[in-house]
């Protein structure tokens, strides 16, 4: 469904991600894991064309569905996003204006979709809160941005994103700002969306236990390069790579060793 | 396990409440009793809010509670003023959370080193340089870092630099404010390994906070816990798996990712979300999102009780009051 | 060394042109009797009152008869020291009163800022010709006046730098590894204050200037015979149509140097760049 062939992404001529290759199936959740500097975030802003300042995937091509995604124009990229590719961000919350209520951005972001009016809109936008389990929805689109929690506003990015029930959701860092009592919660909602709607997951994240939880396959990246891959068995169990040995050694772990 | 003799600090009963608008108040921490011991870690652990961070700030001088007492060795640190507070600084120390932000960016390591020394007249300025690079040596560094500015270092390298700064004082307590969360996890590991080898040859307390469990369980020797401004368990930090008690403490325990769980256990998660500390509910403050809320939780606070020596708990499971549930 | 000096002036051209345009009007000031060859600005003969410009007066001469060339170029002398004394006492006692205001907090914090709310409320002209009229007219008093009334900026511009670096980590690391008070407010408020104060006050020459000779104009300022051009344009004022003369050449003299020094300190900003920070 999504193939990433041999990529190389550069900022002007500098690359900072080369070789990438990767192939995904439908319902298939996959993390990119690696330490800062990896290049794992980078390479999921090239597959919906997000790529800030310059950036250009200057080798290799990305394939949807066997068409490519390198050369689509702005309205093609608009009817992409949000229907068929997704993305959520650390902090959803700063990719909302805050200046508006949060009804008004879900409004717009459905009515930039589809013709219908501000009313059939709203109602929509309230429904689709409602399913992601998220508690009055009403009262939440009255809310500004600031209002909300952290946990509550990755789950309203989650909700917006999903609105469409796209093919694939990309999830750069979704966990990473949230308490542990909310990340287990957007976790739990994120592999519902897998069984419910079918939806196949690329998250970046740093951190290995969720990495290991959620996925059925695992990238391991370094400077730039896939310096490991496989599915969650090998990865966790069977790898004979170092760097990935070392990264999971260096993971804290509720039995697992004591320093004291 | 912990000897009153080498208790060097007590936080006796510490509230600290800040005015809000419309009259309210906003209640940091709410009736915070805990002990430090010579050479031993104390881990705090809470989501974000709980008030960890203003405890700690109480510790190193820059915050004073609203209502409670601080005894270092017995003698209480909120009511010291002028040169006396000044003074007391060099017994408690201080590392930050963000590598970039904890230093002067137009200092170079060696004068953000010594600056604590000059400012106490240990040492003198021809001095500098040689002290700078000993204690560049005790946090594994090259001497001639000494020279550098600090955004010509890596996060990890900054937060060792950090960490010399504040031994050089040689401090019996160290208050270490989510120190490695900024880091990356295999920095973090050497990171953290470098603090429990200090605290062994200089047998210097630590006050570590953190959000990660699975991280303060692996060199804490206590761990309290905290939710909305108030303890809600004190326990010794091995085998909390299986010696936790309070649901709180079962929620965070629970919602720990874990490469060795059993991946097909769905992870735990309490629904809802923590009320503001504006209006926090009378009774016990985990009330709306425990799965063992009584009656009594909802109008009673919980008392403190000892489930042995090292352990205590706030949580009506385990009172005379919700014993008779 | 000398290559490196080379390349600043070059790459910062504005700056250097309008250093040396400013430095230019400095000279003229100290070496006014030399430009002027020893003619008296204050002396004159009536006989020659109201001559239009000529070989001997080039720029005429006004109703007392005296050399108004001369008294144009001595007039710097008074224009440059009184507006940089204006500047330095504002932007030492401003930034003195707001990096306390700022540190402090509470009621320090309280009473300045009070009292520099007081001074905002009252129009600045107004309070400065109250002031001087008090006082008496001179161009001490007037300096006194505009000082009395322009430092709120100052104190406002250094309380705000001081609280923007007040809540973070390295100043809080600062205090709990020991550093004393003063130690604080010198070596680390101050050097984060200083860049902007500087150029705030390298801009304000100008207008300060202008304040100084409007108070003048109005008679608040500088006294007869002092050479100053605000008083100059004042007495040429009957004369506007008349003799024009009295009053275009210190006017332009006005219009010139505030420009020059206006341009300098816009150039300075570019040159230090805060916002590199």
């Amino acid at each position: 469904m999504l193939d990433i062939n041999d990529v190389t992404i550069s900022y002007g001529k500098t690359p900072t991600v080369k070789d990438f290759s990767l192939h995904m199936d439908e319902g298939q959740i996959i993390s990119l894991v690696g330490e800062s500097g990896s290049g794992k975030t980078t390479v999921i802003r090239a597959v919906l064309g997000l790529l800030p300042g310059g950036g250009k995937v200057t080798e290799g091509d990305i394939l949807y569905q066997g068409k490519t995604l390198l050369n689509l124009t702005k309205d093609q990229w608009r009817k992409m996003r949000g229907s068929e590719i997704s993305m959520i961000f650390q902090d959803s919350g700063a990719m909302m204006n805050p200046t508006k209520k949060v009804g008004a951005a879900f409004v717009e972001y459905i009515r930039t979709h589809e013709n219908i009016s501000k009313a059939e809109a709203w109602k929509k936008g309230v429904d689709m809160l409602e399913r992601m389990r998220l508690p009055s929805g009403d009262n939440i689109m009255r809310s500004y941005p600031f209002q909300l929690s952290g946990g509550m506003r990755q789950r309203v990015g989650i909700a917006m994103g999903m609105t469409y029930q796209p093919k694939i959701l990309l999830a750069d860092e979704p966990t990473s700002a949230l308490d542990v009592t909310t990340q287990a919660q957007i976790v739990r909602q994120m592999m519902e969306l897998r069984d419910e709607y079918g939806t196949s997951i690329i998250i970046v994240t740093h951190n290995l236990g969720v990495a290991a939880y959620m996925s059925d396959y695992i990238v391991v990246m370094k400077n730039g390069f896939i310096e490991d891959k496989g599915d969650r068995d090998h990865m966790l169990h069977h790898t004979d790579n170092p760097y990935t040995q070392k990264l999971l050694a260096a993971v804290p772990s509720l039995g697992g060793a004591r320093y004291v | 396990m912990f000897d009153e003799k080498d208790m060097i600090l007590e936080a006796k009963h510490v509230t600290r409440r800040f005015p809000a608008s419309g009259g309210r108040e906003l209640t940091a921490c709410n009736d915070i009793s805990l002990k430090f011991y010579k050479g031993k870690t104390l881990g705090l652990v809470g989501e974000s809010g709980c008030g960890k961070s203003t405890f700690m700030n109480f510790l190193v001088s820059l915050d004073k509670p609203t209502e409670g007492e601080i005894f270092f060795h017995g003698k209480d640190i909120t009511k010291m003023k002028g040169e006396e507070l000044r003074q007391n600084r060099q017994n408690i120390q201080m590392v930050f959370q963000d590598p970039n932000g904890s230093f002067n960016p137009k200092m170079r390591i060696r004068d953000i080193i010594c600056e604590p020394l000059l400012n106490f007249g240990r040492i003198k300025k021809s001095e500098k340089d040689a002290v700078a690079r000993k204690y560049l040596e005790m946090v594994e560094l090259p001497g001639d870092f000494a020279d550098r500015f600090p955004h010509n270092m890596s996060g990890g390298q900054r937060q060792r630099v950090a960490i010399a700064r504040a031994i050089a004082l040689e401090p019996e307590l160290i208050v270490m404010d989510e120190a490695t969360s900024a880091l990356d996890v295999s920095v973090q590991k050497t990171i953290i390994e470098l603090i429990v080898d200090l605290q062994k040859k200089k047998n210097i307390s630590i006050g570590f906070i953190c959000h990660d469990l699975g991280l303060i369980q692996s060199f804490a020797h206590q761990i309290a816990v905290m939710y909305l401004g108030n303890i809600i368990e004190v326990l010794p930090g091995e085998n909390i798996a299986e010696t936790a008690k309070h649901p709180y403490t079962h929620a965070l325990l629970g919602a720990v990712f874990d490469i060795e769980m059993d991946f097909s256990k769905k992870i735990e998660s309490i629904e809802g979300e923590a009320p503001s500390p504006l209006d926090v509910p009378e009774g016990c403050p985990f009330q709306d999102r425990c799965d063992k809320c009584m009656e009594i939780c909802r109008h009673k606070r919980p008392e403190t009780v000892s489930l042995s020596p090292d352990h205590l708990v706030a949580c009506h499971l385990f009172t005379n009051g919700g014993a008779n549930e | 060394m000398e290559k490196k000096k080379k390349n600043f002036f070059r790459q910062h051209l504005s700056f250097t042109i309008f250093l040396c345009l400013a430095i230019g009007v400095v000279l003229v000031a100290i070496f006014a009797p030399v430009i002027t060859g020893g003619v008296s600005p204050t002396e004159g003969n009536l006989i020659d009152s109201v001559m239009a410009p000529s070989k001997d007066h080039i720029f005429g001469t006004d109703k007392l008869g005296r050399d108004i060339f001369t008294r144009v170029i001595y007039g710097t002398r008074i224009s440059v020291t009184a507006a940089f004394s204006v500047v330095i006492i504002i932007t030492v006692v401003g930034t003195f009163l707001g990096i306390l205001a700022g540190y402090f907090g509470g009621l320090v914090d309280a009473v300045i800022m009070r009292i520099s709310d007081m001074m905002i409320a009252f129009p600045g002209l107004v309070l400065a010709l109250a002031v001087a009229g008090m006082l008496g007219a001179s161009i001490t008093n007037a300096v006194i006046a505009v000082s009395v009334v322009s430092w709120t900026k100052y104190a406002r511009l250094a309380r705000s730098l001081v609280l923007k670096i007040k809540d973070r980590d390295f100043v809080k690391a600062a205090i709990v590894t020991g550093s004393k008070t003063p130690y604080m407010l010198l070596r680390y408020m101050l050097p984060n204050v200083i860049t902007t104060i500087v150029i705030t006050g390298a801009t304000d020459i100008g207008s300060m200037m202008l304040e100084l000779a409007g108070l003048s104009f109005l008679g608040f300022g500088a006294k007869s015979p002092a050479a100053e051009w605000g008083l100059m344009l004042n007495e040429g004022r009957a004369y506007m149509q008349s003799a024009p003369w009295l009053m275009i050449f210190p006017g332009l003299a006005i219009f010139i140097v505030v420009t020059i020094f206006n341009l300098l300190g816009d150039s300075l900003r570019d040159v230090l760049d805060p916002r590199s920070e």
